[in-house]
């Protein structure tokens, strides 16, 4: 079914996942991309689903894939709603500037 | 051959617009990376069969979320430089975790097999001879119909909470006060004056009611809760 | 209907002082308690003449369920025999003759009515304990009179001597009683009740129990045995005698109700109304007629280098005590009660005209600085001549009988014991009279000591302190004659009724009549010659007794700190128990008791304060350690699948 093997697939999206988790770790001042980067991480996710499903031949994955996309989108609209009125809060972005959150 | 060398290529385009993505100094960079990526994302999808997804990511993503991120990256009034400060403050720690974690993948790719019963445990095996989103039309509604409606309200959720969130009633708004409205009495409002032929409305007492737009400037100012009542703060005739 | 008003009377007189004293004022309160007392006193007697010479019969009068739980049922009831009515007549007539005496002796005192209302309590609580008919009632009035004894004792709360001999009574008592507690325990584990016409009833049936604990003994022995440890502590036998010249430090009406009428006779009396289980019981009766014996000699050579007048006769109580332990032990209850009848009298009246002089003599109590009063005060030295003579069992007055009957029947029971206890009761006697006599010639006769001042103002008690002092003289002159045929002569059975009981191989009584001349006469004899010695000593060379003090000093010493009792006891039980109760308390609870909340507690705000830095409010934190924990548990599981 695939053109090339399956281990290409998850190499890549191993890959993408790698890198989506080291912007999280690069940007940590700027929350818009640390939105980027988790959905980095979830195209990942989206790529193996997709790479397993090809490979076995089962449409199963790919629905599975498709939820995750939905959700994907919900969660990407509501962090940047959120991003949105926090800035309109505080004036800035900066991730460590949310530090409010105390116990 | 040309299908796995476009597999290649693809995978490397994703791959370095992917690290662009999380490296580059402008967020519209990264953003305008970041839809490449979901391009080179679903090209990929297409060479692994699975064209419904590969079109759903470039109009959802590319069309949708991409374009929504650049709105507020650029609508956004953010100091970015000042964003960028300590950038690789936590390069060691990322690089460490990052290493790790890619380790750990390398050692599950590795070492993985798969399953020999998997073939025979598929749920939804495809069929040669129909198109990929027929089969995945059939797929969500019948069997997974209960998922799709509620992966359906969570976009509703999602759609009615960033409203919700990002709403700014600003007051520039006139909203209807029914309450208000059936509860006015002529005596309330109406003023019957003889007027004198000639005279003018100064003399005679008669003033006219303020422009709306200052009125519900000042009632922002104060009290922003209370902007139902304009109708009648403007009623007075 | 007689017997209860004569016992819960006296109670009713002490709620109303002690309640409404501060509203009806002292005279009233005064007037209430001794009315009620004689109301009782009375009554007691009546119903004593009724069951004796009147035929009445002897039973119980109920008067309420206290505990029904299971087997064990107590009931409050009146016992009605012989020994309680004659406790009872006994204790009202002469806690009646306190009452009008304190009216006297205490006109000057701030809290009349309270005094008033603590010496009817007592009464009331000797009354429960003489007339109760199961053993936790009888428990109940013990431990009244002990709680009256501490009340009264410390009644000059303002001295700390007095609180501290209130505080000691209280606490050797204690001793005593958990050894009363625990024989009422096992009464009940052996017989199964606690009712005394349930017990007697059944004695034959568990002669032979036994009762294991560090090896198996014979359980009427350890009854016995642990009973008259509780009698120990209430009587002042030897070893638990310490509270009683303490106890001095009362007002001296307090003295003469403790020592005559109620409290210490409760011991004598527990022993006598256990005669029924004590019959059985020889190791036991051996024990106690030892006991008797000793505390009857130890108390009388304690007696003879006191000097404070007070403390002399409470140590003449202490050793007549024993010789009524030594006609219990030997089987002779009748005596043992005889005895403690007519010392009722004597002793009462020996305290009361010993309060009398120290009233003369402005609260001075040091027969050393007294002498030549009979002159200023003949009344009161005459009727304390007359307690003295009683004591010292010169015929014909109350002690004489009795006494002389304790001695016979010590020589007639032929044991080891008995034969003990007439020696030492023999010394004793004479040993009392002459410190009975030495403090007579102290405090009356000869020159006087006292400065002239208070010499001077000595003078005669008013009547209403003099008139009880005349009737208690009757009574210690005639007690002994009166009743000395019924108690102990050939229809003694007539008067005891069941209410004691004799073994079947007890013949005590009949042998006592068989003994040989010389020991009937060898109590009056010697009593008359410790006079004379006395008289020899300090009216004719009174530079004697001074020189041989000197020369016997060790000897002095030893008895004038009471063979060292109480400092042994400081050095052995308080001095050790406070080093404890200090450890406990500062190493036990202030350290490890209370340090283990404080500990957990600052341990808990410590580590609760070092943890909520953890959560700094910092987004870009708190995602980073949930990055890292994920890598952290893919590891984990990489690592050890």
């Amino acid at each position: 079914m695939l053109a090339v093997g399956l281990g290409h697939y998850l190499t890549v999206s191993a890959l993408l996942l790698v890198m989506g988790i080291f912007g999280i770790f690069l940007n940590r001042k700027n929350v818009i991309v640390i939105l980027m980067s988790v959905e980095l991480i979830l195209l990942a996710v989206n790529l193996n689903l997709v790479a397993f499903s090809a490979a076995l031949g089962d449409l199963a994955g790919q629905v599975l894939a498709m939820f995750v996309l939905t959700v994907a989108a919900a969660e990407a609209a509501i962090g940047l709603a959120i991003v949105v009125i926090y800035f309109r809060n505080r004036g800035s972005i900066e991730v460590e500037d949310v530090n409010m959150m105390k116990g | 051959m040309i299908a796995a060398l476009a597999f290649y290529a693809f995978a490397a385009v994703l791959l370095a617009s992917a690290a662009m993505v999380v490296s580059s100094r402008n967020p519209v960079h990264s953003v305008l990376f970041l839809i490449l990526a979901f391009f080179n994302a679903s090209a990929l999808f297409v060479l692994a069969g699975a064209e419904f997804l590969a079109m759903t990511l470039v109009i959802v993503y590319v069309g949708a979320v991409a374009v929504l991120f650049l709105f507020v990256v650029m609508m956004l009034d953010i100091n970015f430089v000042q964003l960028r400060e300590g950038f690789q403050r936590y390069l060691p720690v990322g690089l460490a975790v990052v290493v790790v974690l890619l380790a750990e993948l390398a050692m599950v790719l590795g070492g993985w097999k798969m399953a020999p019963e998997a073939m025979n445990l598929r749920f939804a095996p495809i069929a040669a001879n129909t198109s990929n989103t027929v089969q995945l039309g059939k797929l969500i509604y019948t069997d997974y119909i209960l998922i799709f409606q509620a992966s359906g309200m969570i976009l509703l959720v999602a759609m009615i909470g960033a409203i919700v969130l990002t709403l700014r009633d600003r007051g520039l708004t006139r909203k209807q006060n029914i309450n208000a409205q059936t509860r006015r009495t002529p005596a309330d409002t109406l003023v019957l004056v003889d007027a004198r032929s000639g005279a003018g409305i100064g003399e005679l007492g008669i003033y006219r009611p303020k422009a709306p737009e200052s009125v519900a400037a000042a009632h922002d100012e104060h009290h922003d809760a209370h902007h139902g009542d304009h109708s009648s703060a403007g009623g007075h005739h | 209907m007689l017997y209860s008003i004569a016992v819960f009377a006296p109670l009713l007189g002490s709620a109303i002082a002690g309640l409404f004293g501060r509203a009806i004022g002292d005279r009233a309160a005064q007037a209430v308690t001794i009315f009620c007392m004689i109301l009782a006193s009375v009554c007691g007697v009546a119903s004593f003449v009724s069951l004796v010479y009147g035929g009445g019969h002897a039973g119980s009068v109920h008067i309420a369920t206290w505990i029904d739980s299971g087997d064990f049922h107590v009931a409050w009831a009146l016992r009605y025999d012989t020994l309680s009515a004659v406790m009872v007549a006994m204790v009202t007539c002469v806690a009646t003759l306190i009452h009008i005496y304190s009216v006297g002796y205490m006109s000057h005192d701030n809290s009349i009515a309270r005094f008033f209302s603590y010496l009817s309590l007592f009464s009331f609580a000797m009354l429960m304990l003489v007339t109760a008919d199961n053993l936790l009632q009888l428990f109940f009035g013990w431990e009244g009179v002990g709680l009256a004894s501490y009340l009264l004792i410390g009644f000059w709360y303002h001295k700390p001597s007095a609180c501290a001999a209130a505080i000691k009574a209280f606490l050797v008592n204690r001793v005593g009683d958990l050894g009363f507690a625990l024989g009422i325990a096992l009464v009940f584990v052996t017989f199964g009740s606690i009712e005394f016409s349930t017990i007697f009833a059944s004695v034959a049936k568990h002669q032979a129990d036994t009762y294991t604990l560090f090896g198996t003994w014979p359980a009427f022995e350890v009854i016995g045995i642990l009973l008259f440890i509780g009698a120990m502590g209430k009587s002042a036998q030897l070893g638990l005698h310490v509270w009683l010249p303490d106890a001095m430090e009362g007002p001296t009406p307090v003295s003469a109700l403790i020592h005559a009428a109620t409290m210490v006779t409760a011991g004598v009396f527990l022993v006598a109304r256990f005669s029924p289980v004590l019959e059985f019981a020889p190791g036991a009766l051996g024990f106690i007629t030892f006991m008797g014996a000793s505390t009857a000699l130890f108390a009388a050579t304690v007696g003879c280098v006191q000097n404070d007048i007070k403390r002399i006769i409470a140590y003449s109580t202490c050793s007549q005590l024993g010789y009524m332990f030594v006609a219990a032990g030997v089987g002779a209850y009748q005596a043992s009660v005889f005895h403690l009848l007519t010392h009722a009298f004597f002793k009462a009246l020996l305290f009361l005209s010993a309060g009398s002089v120290i009233h003369a003599m402005s609260d001075e109590q040091d027969i050393r600085k007294m002498g030549g009063l009979a002159r200023k005060i003949p009344l009161t030295a005459t009727v304390m001549w007359i307690g003295s003579l009683a004591l010292a069992g010169v015929p014909p007055f109350a002690g004489f009988y009795s006494k002389d009957a304790i001695l016979e029947a010590a020589y007639a029971a032929h044991s080891a014991a008995g034969s003990y206890g007439f020696w030492c009761c023999l010394i004793a006697a004479f040993l009392t009279a002459f410190y009975s006599w030495r403090l007579l010639i102290l405090t009356f006769h000869g020159k006087t000591r006292a400065d002239h001042h208070s010499f001077e103002h000595a003078h005669e008690s008013p009547p209403v302190m003099t008139v009880p002092l005349i009737l208690l003289a009757v009574g210690a002159v005639v007690t002994g004659w009166a009743f000395h045929e019924q108690v102990l002569g050939e229809h003694w059975q007539h008067f005891w009724g069941a209410a004691i009981f004799n073994g079947p191989a007890n013949h005590v009584l009949h042998a006592m009549e068989e003994v040989p001349h010389w020991v009937s006469l060898a109590p009056t004899v010697v009593g008359i010659v410790g006079i004379a010695v006395a008289y020899a000593l300090y009216l004719g060379m009174p530079s004697v007794p001074a020189q041989l003090a000197q020369s016997f000093r060790p000897i002095y010493m030893f008895l004038l700190n009471k063979w060292y009792f109480d400092e042994l006891y400081d050095a052995v039980i308080v001095r050790p128990l406070i080093a404890l109760s200090r450890g406990l308390w500062q190493v036990g609870d202030a350290t490890i008791i209370d340090g283990i909340p404080n500990g957990l507690a600052s341990l808990t705000s410590g580590g609760a304060a070092r943890a909520s830095r953890l959560q700094t409010g910092s987004i870009a934190v708190y995602a980073f350690t949930m990055l890292i924990g994920l890598v952290v548990l893919v590891s984990v599981f990489l690592l050890f699948r």
